[in-house]
């Protein structure tokens, strides 16, 4: 019953980015990421004035302070662990395949397309943005059929537009198209 | 009987075209992304929430719970079909389901998950109507300490139950009440983390955290190990079961959703706990335990209905105490908070109609769900060959959509890549993503009612621990926190499993796939 996966050495090779010393030293990275929080948590806590009153004896300082200090415990708490040789299994699925390394190309051309959507939509409009935003994603994940990306996207995109923003009163920009749609 | 005439009450209101409407779309909703890689009931409805501000919160309930029952359903297709499961809960059907499949019974393997998903659905809602009112009626006489107890609770319970390794689960669990803090402290009007940022002031959005964790991190973290040979889908035809099916099926059912229902009305239960359970017992139980691990349909069955009556048992605590137990539960309270309504006791006292109504829609969903799924799988099993770069390019899309409808605001969409790369995060380093949202949630209010409790005692510690409910709660705590280190004295001194990475025996990988 006792099956404990994070402390199994042989997942360590799981992932591409592991090799051969056994442990994932990236986790280290993780663990100062959550050190960083805590740290952060406390510095604004530390900002924020001394304001307690016979209605709130608490105050917002405390809740800040005791996470800020527990992050910094689990933070050192979890280097331990990956020390000791923990490692975390990474999340499998239907369309995960562990056993290459991850693919920092597609990842970063869909985040750039995620940029782009995130300043295009309100100067162009969601109908434009977004068909580059699926069109372009797709093209990321691997998709060569590009018009029939885009006209699947611009049919989305026309079609959220007009069932969300016009039917159900969402918040979607018209931008440049203001009056056209 | 009170509650039967509140319940028909409900039936009554439930049985309009509209409502009608509302549950036929959610189930159908529900179905496919249960059978769709990479979405999950939890995603769906995140993704959803925004466009529905604008409907009657009853008819987006109604839907909600479609997308909930009827996501179990389709997981337990696309398990036995493909032998991936897409959810944790559904982990375990997969292991006799597949090889059921492989043997040329995926017919049958189909049909007993989804009649037994019926069978545990209906007795679990049942159960839900009877048992929810008496835990209101208990509930409404709690006050803020017992509250916060029951809060820390959940938390601990989410973080070092569920999934492989606590200190992964606390991990996320701090990160998540960190995003609860930013914003407004609603007492003192004080910034907390805001960093001068005035888009920050507000706090970020619930809906904003719950696509980007769930739907930007998967759809990235699906992108960076995308399989380029998708996995092969055995073919299927109409499900169906010969008498010796039925024979063999009838008594896992119930038995799975004796185990489902407890395990799910628990703080800390969850689906995997009770599907291992119900495996485990079925194959000792079983007369023919030679055909386990071979395509034993008892294995099908049993898990099938565990997991879905623990389904219908995570509404109780959601329900009548406003605590989620599961990621998707997590969301709708998200959504009964953005309507304005007050998730807890008092929602039963306040909107009586829309509860029964809500209870009442399970029935009529689950029914409808046994309709849909017995005579159309092999239609439903077709959306297994969507093209990947269209689905995940429309997960994204639909991401974005939804977040910047939430505040209009391209500063959300910016923040939602931020998110959608912790989300990432937890899914490279095995984090689990349920106590990160279950922090987000229940953070704010857990802080609001322990700043009560010591309102109400002047500032005295003692305050947090008032009344037998909340001692009851401690207690549970201190022995889920303090099991392992006596795990290891009771054990050879210096075995590993005690150390702070140590597994709880949960049967599945880690909780981290509670669904997408």
């Amino acid at each position: 019953m006792s099956q404990t996966t994070s402390d199994s050495p042989p997942d360590a090779t799981r992932d591409g980015v592991t090799s051969t010393t056994g442990g994932d030293r990236a986790q280290y990275g993780l663990c100062a990421g959550l050190a960083v929080l805590g740290a952060l948590l406390l510095a604004d806590a530390a900002r924020i004035g001394h304001a307690t009153s016979s209605n709130d004896p608490v105050g917002p300082r405390p809740v800040p302070v005791i996470l800020g200090i527990l992050l910094l415990v689990t933070a050192a708490l979890y280097a331990v662990d990956v020390f000791r040789g923990g490692v975390g299994s990474a999340e499998e699925g239907e369309d995960v395949d562990l056993s290459t390394g991850a693919d920092w190309k597609t990842l970063g051309l869909l985040a750039g397309f995620f940029v782009l959507n995130a300043v295009l939509i309100e100067p162009l409009g969601w109908v434009i943005s977004g068909t580059i935003l699926f069109a372009g994603s797709a093209f990321a994940l691997g998709n060569r059929h590009h018009v029939r990306g885009l006209l699947f996207g611009l049919a989305l995109a026309l079609s959220t537009f007009y069932a969300f923003a016009i039917g159900l009163d969402v918040n979607l920009p018209a931008g440049v198209l203001q009056g056209i749609l | 009987m009170d509650n039967f005439a509140n319940l028909i009450d409900g039936f009554g209101h439930v049985l309009t075209p509209m409502n009608l409407l509302f549950a036929l779309i959610g189930v159908t909703i529900g179905t496919a992304v249960g059978v769709l890689p990479g979405i999950g009931p939890a995603m769906t409805v995140a993704l959803l929430l925004p466009v529905t501000y604008g409907l009657e919160p009853t008819q987006a309930l109604i839907m909600f719970a479609g997308i909930f029952y009827g996501g179990m359903y389709g997981g337990s297709t696309t398990s036995i079909l493909l032998n991936t499961p897409g959810e944790s809960s559904s982990v375990v059907t997969a292991i006799e389901g597949n090889k059921m499949a492989k043997a040329g019974r995926a017919a049958q393997a189909l049909a007993t998950a989804a009649i037994g998903s019926f069978i545990a659905g209906t007795i679990g809602t049942l159960l839900l109507a009877l048992l929810m009112p008496q835990v209101v009626k208990f509930a409404v006489s709690l006050g803020a300490p017992e509250y916060f107890a029951i809060m820390l609770l959940a938390f601990v319970g989410a973080s070092a139950v569920l999934g492989s390794s606590r200190i992964r689960g606390f991990a996320a669990l701090l990160i998540g009440l960190a995003i609860g803090v930013i914003g407004i402290d609603k007492v003192t009007g004080q910034q907390r983390m805001t960093f001068g940022v005035a888009q920050l002031a507000d706090g970020i959005d619930v809906v904003v955290v719950a696509v980007g964790i769930f739907a930007v991190g998967e759809a990235l973290w699906v992108a960076a190990h995308l399989r380029r040979k998708a996995a092969g889908v055995i073919p299927v035809g109409r499900p169906w079961m010969g008498r010796d099916d039925w024979g063999r099926s009838w008594k896992p059912w119930l038995r799975g959703t004796a185990f489902g229902f407890p395990f799910g009305a628990l703080p800390a239960g969850g689906a995997e706990i009770p599907t291992f359970l119900s495996y485990m017992t079925e194959r000792r139980l079983s007369k023919r335990p030679e055909e386990f691990g071979k395509g034993a349909i008892e294995g099908v069955a049993g898990p099938e209905a565990a997991n879905n009556a623990s389904a219908a048992g995570t509404l109780v605590p959601m329900l009548a105490l406003g605590l989620p137990t599961n990621a998707t539960a997590a969301i709708m309270l998200a959504a009964l908070q953005g309507w304005g309504l007050e998730p807890g006791p008092l929602l039963m006292e306040k909107q009586p109609l829309l509860v029964w109504t809500l209870i009442a829609s399970l029935f009529i969903g689950n029914t409808m769900l046994l309709l849909l799924n017995l005579p159309l799988a092999p239609a439903w099993a077709k959306l297994l060959q969507i093209p990947r770069p269209y689905l995940y390019a429309g997960i994204l899309f639909f991401a974005s959509m939804g977040a910047y409808a939430v505040n209009a605001q391209p500063f959300d969409l910016f923040l939602l890549l931020g998110l959608g790369l912790i989300g990432f995060a937890l899914r490279r380093f095995g984090l689990p993503v349920l106590p990160l949202i279950i922090g987000v949630i229940l953070g704010p209010l857990a802080e609001l009612q322990g700043r009560r409790s010591l309102q109400l005692s002047g500032g005295e510690l003692s305050g947090l621990v008032g009344g037998p409910v909340a001692w009851v709660c401690f207690a549970i705590i201190a022995a889920v926190l303090l099991w392992p280190l006596v795990a290891r004295l009771r054990g050879r001194g210096g075995d590993d499993a005690g150390g702070p990475g140590s597994g709880t025996p949960a049967a599945s990988p880690t909780a981290a796939e509670v669904t997408a």
